[in-house]
């Protein structure tokens, strides 16, 4: 199998192949923890931690693993790293660790993971997996942290509230909020919202697709055009 | 001589969707007279701000998706969504509310689907639900009769300045909810908002809509079967469970059918041709369908009325319904159900 550029993994994770975004994986966590900013960032960063250790451990496992066994051998090993990141969040952020709850073990469950696991991480070298992790993972957070700061900026008129919770106190005081008497937008919060924000980002990433295809296929178009007006001047010279 | 070779059928109907759009419009006169007859201006104000932005965001969408703009736009369609959800909003919901109502209604309940027909749900409805989740305080002020004056009313309506609370008065449905303590025969007696048979001013309404609804069905614009469905299960549902006339009656049929929205939600919304069920039968099982969960919602729910949820969950039904309903066509023994392979 020819290896694919750091390039095209980055691309492939960001916006072409983005997890959230296009492969639709992992939609659980997505919809349910992105009612605010820092829910979606706390949730983010774990998942991007689990997703590069485990493309990693994967990678450097899959010359050993026999294909019959490999599926619960990656589950284990994404199990493993999840409980990890769960200890050290009770350790160090213990409140956000209680306001995402079930959401942190569920990240053993998370598609995304186990997809690039099998899919990816499990038929390449160390290096391009882990890579490829942090690039999908980057992808999935990105759209994550957006979607909940959307949300939360329509639904409480907030946006990046409680961010201590995350950074510590240095952090109590980046709160934008927009002016006391803006009514807050519920449904945006509540899981209809989720979708419904969501299902406009999809749209907003397909458009902007639409777009920079035809954009390309107008220049397309317009190259040979100029190369055949070449001829004819240099005739008539 | 050459004859013109015109295939069947040779009848030609008047039933454009322009000519049923404005005869729905123009039933729903009685009902916003009466209105603006017992609360004030208030719905006139909504009608416009409603309509206005469903057009605009009609034309806007119709722009984007590059459809045909004047043909659309002359159709009423959006117009109507927008009459039936002023009618439907509190009298003096905050402008913003109601634009966002009539926005909503118009991009995610009708044009996110593929536009006129396409709609699985009724956009009014839907931008109605849209703003009753969002905002379930603004959503709750029903002004009483006669309290608001036109300048309070525009007042209220474009936030100038605050006013007292004093003209917000609980509905009937409200009260009757959050009763525990009195018998209905003390309620009608003390509380304004009761009235002869069921709320002081929206047994009127009702009342009017119901005039509206005979109109539209003699003009043969809607069939009987989905108004008939939904009011005879409503009446069937209220009587099995009256529950007395104790403090812990649910109301008498007579007060469900008129109070609330349950005339405008039997002649206006679930009359819908695109988001309900097709076949009489099916617009039958339809009307029933609204009209229990209406009363299921209203009696052991958490809100005190329930048109729009009502009509929102059986829109999900409607393709089921149409599924089991078919009915059975010229040729053929019986009727067929489901779809054929490589259909």
């Amino acid at each position: 199998m020819a290896k694919p550029s750091y390039r095209d993994i980055a691309s492939n994770g960001l916006w072409h192949n983005n997890p959230a975004l296009v492969q639709l994986l992992g939609l659980c966590p997505l919809l349910g923890v992105s009612n605010s900013a820092v829910n979606a960032l706390g949730l983010a960063l774990a998942t991007c931690v689990v997703l590069t250790c485990s493309n990693l451990a994967v990678s450097l496992a899959r010359g050993v693993v026999k294909s019959a066994v490999r599926l619960p051998v990656f589950v284990m090993i994404i199990a493993a790293l999840t409980t990890c990141i769960e200890l050290l969040m009770q350790a160090f952020t213990y409140e956000l660790y209680q306001i995402l709850g079930i959401f942190i073990p569920l990240i053993t469950t998370n598609c995304v993971i186990l997809g690039r696991a099998d899919g990816f991480a499990a038929k390449h070298d160390p290096a391009r997996a882990a890579f490829d992790g942090l690039m999908m993972s980057l992808g999935f957070g990105l759209v994550l942290v957006l979607l909940g700061a959307l949300r939360e900026l329509l639904g409480s008129g907030t946006l990046f509230a409680n961010m201590h919770l995350l950074f510590g106190p240095m952090a109590s005081d980046w709160t934008f909020s927009l002016p006391s008497n803006y009514p807050g937008f519920l449904l945006a919060i509540l899981p209809p919202g989720a979708f419904i924000v969501m299902g406009l980002l999809i749209a907003l990433k397909n458009r902007s697709d639409e777009i920079l295809s035809e954009r390309a296929k107008a220049r397309q178009v317009a190259a040979p055009a100029v190369s055949r007006r070449v001829r004819v001047t240099g005739v008539i010279e | 001589m050459a004859l013109p070779r015109i295939t069947s059928p040779h009848a030609k109907g008047s039933n454009r969707t322009q000519r049923l759009m404005t005869l729905v419009i123009l039933a729903t006169l009685p009902g916003l007279g009466v209105l603006t007859w017992l609360y004030g201006i208030g719905n006139l104000v909504n009608l416009l701000l409603a309509s206005a932005t469903a057009l605009l965001v009609e034309a806007l969408v119709l722009k984007i998706r590059q459809r045909p703009l004047v043909f659309f736009l002359n159709d009423r369609s959006a117009l109507l969504s927008a009459v039936l959800l002023a009618l439907a909003l509190p009298p003096y919901a905050p402008w913003w509310l109601t634009v966002i109502a009539s926005a909503s209604a118009l991009l995610l309940g009708k044009h996110l689907y593929g536009g006129l027909g396409q709609n699985p749900f009724n956009p009014a409805m839907l931008g109605y639900v849209v703003v009753l989740i969002s905002f379930p305080l603004e959503m709750t002020r029903w002004p009483g009769i006669a309290q608001v004056s036109p300048g309070e009313g525009l007042q209220l309506i474009f936030g100038l300045a605050p006013l007292a609370d004093g003209w917000v008065q609980a509905t009937v449905l409200d009260t009757l909810k959050l009763n525990h303590s009195l018998t209905l025969q003390e309620l009608y007696d003390s509380h304004a908002a009761f009235g002869l048979l069921g709320g002081a001013g929206s047994e009127w309404v009702n009342l009017a809509f119901l005039l509206g609804g005979l109109f539209l069905l003699y003009k043969k614009v809607i069939s009987w079967h989905a108004p008939l469905g939904m009011l005879l299960a409503l009446l069937v549902m209220s009587l099995l469970f009256w529950n007395g006339s104790g403090s812990a009656s649910h109301g008498s049929p007579l007060l469900h059918l008129l109070s609330g929205a349950t005339m405008l939600g039997a002649f206006f919304i679930i009359t819908d041709p695109v988001s309900g069920a097709t076949s009489p039968r099916g617009r039958l099982v339809f009307g029933m369908g609204v009209g229990i969960i209406l009363y299921v919602i209203r009696a052991w729910g958490g809100y005190p009325d329930a048109m729009a949820f009502a009509v929102l969950l059986m829109n999900l039904a409607a393709p089921t319904i149409d599924y089991y309903t078919r009915p059975r066509t010229y040729g053929h023994r019986q009727a067929e159900r489901g779809f054929k392979l490589g259909e």
